[in-house]
């Protein structure tokens, strides 16, 4: 395959969700969430019982993927950041080093001044985590907890 | 490309249903969606014309179950079939585990299969992906239609490759959920091979 395996290991998902946390406070954000451009989520952080965040992560994703097709046609590099202001909620939407989106929702209490202020400080220390993440993943020998799964596995997934 | 998540023990794999308009991949995941206990399942979103074709993509989050202790979480995707929605299509495939290619049974829509089933080599190879490597299975729908060609015909046309292949009527279920156990099992293996 093209790419590399996705994988998160606790290390840095600990310091993945303690940027995020601290977002949310340091923003006055409802919610903060970090989502792979292919639509999963990787952290999340604030109120987010409320709200569905599976499927607002592959809106996003998909958000990003017609912004990012848009820009290609108009030969532009890709449209890092989307702000849509609604009545009672906000969205700030960010392309982090073009691997990962991290989306702010916040209202009133906040201002778009902000966020974007905040969201800048939080993409860097997000990208140097990634980056470490990734040169980890491409390390050889990092063995796949499917490497020993057998029919049987499988099958037994499937026998409800 | 499926992501391994060693924090919450889960691994998410994304399966595209890909194939001609009309041809039956929304109700593919509708049907999935009714029959699915609700905790095995996610809301399922559609983005969708007002003539209710699929415009950008349906989307279904599913969960199976778990392997050695971890989770296993499906992300289910179509595309819109329409011709002219190919610049959308690219946008889904991109970061796929596994295809489902839906066929219309139809005589009618012999020629629209083939020329899907072209589209998705062509948009797959523009990912750097070949139609040869990744988990693929192919449905026959739309079985109950009284015009429709004969499965072996279909697969001499449709299925050179000799790829797992299941007849279908998607409005009432049968074959439906074969075809997705039958690309989800492909998809575990390739990553049992670390792919
Ligand atoms: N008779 C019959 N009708 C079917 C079957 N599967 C789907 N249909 C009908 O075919 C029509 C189109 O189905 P969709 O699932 O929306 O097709 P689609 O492939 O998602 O189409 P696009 O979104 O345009 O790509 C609907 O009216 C379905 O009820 C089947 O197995 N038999
Ligand atoms: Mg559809």
């Amino acid at each position: 395959m093209v790419n590399p395996q996705m994988v998160m290991y606790e290390e840095e998902f600990n310091q993945i969700q303690t940027v995020v946390d601290r977002l949310v406070r340091e923003a006055n954000a409802k919610v903060v969430f970090i989502v792979d451009k292919n639509g999963q989520l990787i952290a999340a952080s604030g109120e987010v019982d409320n709200i569905d965040t599976t499927s607002l992560a592959s809106l996003t994703a998909g958000n990003i993927a017609a912004t990012g097709g848009i820009a290609k046609l108009l030969r532009e590099n890709e449209f890092a950041t989307q702000f849509h202001e609604g009545e009672k909620a906000n969205i700030h939407i960010q392309l982090v080093g073009n691997r990962v989106i991290l989306v702010v929702i916040f209202d009133s209490k906040s201002s778009l001044g902000l966020v974007r202020l905040r969201v800048r400080k939080a993409s860097d220390e997000l990208n140097r985590i990634f980056e470490a993440l990734l040169s980890k993943v491409q390390e050889p020998g990092g063995d796949s907890p499917f490497a020993e799964i057998t029919d049987e596995d499988i099958d037994n997934l499937f026998n409800d | 490309m499926s992501f391994i998540n060693y924090m919450a023990r889960e691994i998410n794999c994304k399966i595209v249903y890909y194939g001609p308009g009309l041809c039956g991949k929304t109700t593919n995941l509708q049907y999935i969606y009714e029959r699915t206990n609700p905790d095995a399942k996610g809301k399922m979103i559609s983005l969708a014309t007002e003539t209710e074709r699929t415009l950008f993509f349906d989307f279904l989050p599913l969960s199976l179950g778990e392997i050695r202790g971890f989770k296993t979480r499906f992300h289910l995707y179509t595309v819109p079939g329409q011709v002219f929605y190919d610049a959308s299509r690219k946008l889904i495939l991109k970061g796929v585990d596994g295809v489902i290619f839906v066929a219309d049974s139809q005589m009618e829509r012999l020629e629209a299969n083939q020329e899907s089933v072209e589209n998705l080599r062509t948009n797959l190879a523009e990912q750097g992906y070949s139609l040869e490597k990744v988990p693929y299975v192919i449905q026959y729908n739309k079985r109950d239609l009284p015009n429709v060609v004969p499965v072996e015909e279909l697969r001499a046309l449709i299925n050179p490759m000799n790829v797992p292949d299941f007849e279908a009527n998607a409005r009432s279920g049968t074959g439906v959920f074969d075809t997705l156990k039958a690309v989800s099992r492909l998809v575990l293996n390739e990553l049992r091979r670390g792919g």
